[in-house]
């Protein structure tokens, strides 16, 4: 027989814990990138809805309730190749736990589906409902046609639920993250409104890169403006909060004021993601230049990378760090 | 006349440990920790400049917080309180969601290759037979002991009583039960 050699750790070394934390990885990334882009999407399509007191004018703005709930769907999936004990994912629905964000996201996910769903229908043109009930098997043809009977005739309280479940979904992407003070980087309440703000300027990009009406668009250019100087104004108050909150505020601080993640944040996130898209839609706007898809791509990657690098600096950042 | 409920916790004399690990190994082997795991480890702290030198040997494990994080961020309720305050994990409530792991303030948590958290339990299934969590019956320099800091007969209450003590990042607002006396 081979003899075997067992070295047993008696100083800590547990995988995915040391040196340092790293048990979430692209899966949580993923999810909270489209999760963001979905609550974008919600909010959007609602308000454009209340601003101009009429059903979508583009065709693909008005399947893109179908398309949130499949990128939704999408990023569940990662959230659940994250698990490790996967074929317990139920457990998420035989409880809730209120003082859990997560508990919160996996009801929130849940009721956004048939939300969603009723908002499509209901938003969904004549040639658009002949070509889905051609499609549809006969024995399903009844509850389509209540379903779409009740997306018309609930219109405006759906598009104020989906509106609500957006904004909803969009805070708690930020808030499953800042409600955990444990991990330094994350110790702060307007990651919640940071990542709504981001969430509705991805969104908005991702409408972008669609072919709109072009009051649909510049509806939505305006809005998009407003969302990044949000996120500008709230990446401000992420730090005026990290400075006025003792050794630990400082420490998460000096993460991105000097420390490894301050190359990646200033230059992906903050220039590349949100002042540089800023500044080729303001120029399209004022100056009435012809639209490129340069600025919502550099936001869709600059939402990417935000929730990459702040994911990662507060794994990162642990109590057991501080000097 | 009326007893405070039973709020279990433990000392580690830093001035006793000589850090020969005999609690590591006797966890593993009471709980049959996976190998390449620590549900306990030892921390060697040295501090100050050459040759005024100082170190603390230190037992570390779960605190089995009074308001404890990994419970209020765990969505399933796998993570909860139980008998004198003690920290578990129900492992067939856990989805593997890591989100306790997160928001743990002393990283004492991790994923057991079978897919729950893991985490050191006082060895509350020793504790309810009357016995001493392994850790605690092993110890040569009797370092470590365990008992409930409510009933001020027991030995942990009068250690907090009569000596100097710490608790690791008491700045995390968690209310440790993992008591250092110095």
């Amino acid at each position: 027989m081979t003899p075997t050699l067992l070295e047993t750790v008696t100083t800590r070394a547990n995988p995915q814990i040391d040196p340092v934390l790293h048990v979430w990885g692209w899966e949580i990334v993923l999810y909270l990138f489209l999760g963001g882009i979905v609550a974008g999407i919600f909010v959007l399509v609602g308000a454009l809805e209340f601003a101009s007191g009429e059903k979508p004018r583009s065709h693909p703005l008005r399947l893109m309730p179908f398309v949130a709930l499949g990128l939704l769907s999408l990023g569940m999936l990662a959230l659940w190749l994250d698990l490790a004990h996967r074929f317990w994912a139920w457990r998420f629905y035989a409880a809730f736990r209120p003082t859990s964000p997560m508990s919160w996201g996996a009801w929130i996910l849940v009721l956004i589906y048939p939300a969603g769903l009723l908002l499509g229908l209901g938003g969904l043109d004549d040639g658009q409902r002949g070509w889905l009930r051609a499609k549809t098997p006969r024995f399903l043809l009844a509850l389509l046609e209540k379903l779409v009977a009740w997306g018309d005739a609930w219109r405006r309280p759906l598009l104020f639920l989906n509106v609500v479940m957006g904004v909803g979904l969009g805070l708690y992407t930020g808030l499953l993250l800042g409600t955990m003070p444990s991990r330094l980087a994350w110790n702060s309440a307007v990651l919640g409104p940071l990542f709504l703000a981001s969430g509705v300027s991805t969104g908005a990009a991702l409408l972008l890169l669609l072919t709109l009406d072009e009051g649909e668009r510049k509806t939505l250019v305006r809005w998009d403006a407003v969302a990044i100087g949000a996120e500008i104004i709230l990446i401000g108050l992420l730090f005026v909060g990290f400075a006025t909150s003792g050794e630990t505020g400082r420490y998460a601080a000096g993460l991105f004021l000097g420390g490894p993640y301050t190359a990646v944040f200033w230059s992906l996130v903050f220039v590349m993601g949100l002042l540089v898209p800023l500044v080729i839609e303001g120029l399209e706007a004022r100056r009435h230049l012809p639209f490129v898809v340069l600025a919502p791509v550099l936001i869709l990657a600059g939402g990417l990378a935000l929730r990459w690098i702040l994911l990662s600096a507060g794994l990162y950042s642990a109590f057991r760090l501080l000097p | 006349m009326s007893r405070a409920a039973r709020r279990y916790a433990m000392t580690v004399d830093t001035r006793l440990c000589v850090g020969c690990k005999a609690c590591v190994l006797s966890c593993k082997a009471e709980n049959d920790v996976p190998d390449g795991f620590c549900r306990d480890w030892i921390v060697e702290d040295v501090a100050g400049e050459f040759p005024k030198l100082s170190a603390e040997i230190r037992s570390e494990r779960c605190n089995h917080c009074t308001d404890a994080p990994c419970v209020k961020a765990c969505p399933t309720g796998a993570s909860h309180v139980n008998e004198g305050g003690v920290v578990l994990v129900t492992h067939g409530k856990c989805s593997g969601c890591k989100a306790c792991i997160a928001a743990c303030p002393y990283d004492a948590r991790f994923v057991h290759p079978k897919g729950y958290v893991d985490k050191c339990t006082f060895c509350l299934h020793r504790v309810k037979k009357g016995l001493e969590p392994g850790c605690v019956a092993v110890c040569p320099t009797e370092t470590l002991t365990f008992g409930d800091r409510n009933d001020s007969s027991s030995a942990v209450a009068r250690k907090l009583a009569s000596r100097r003590w710490k608790v690791n990042h008491p700045e995390s607002g968690a209310e440790p039960n993992l008591f250092f006396l110095v």
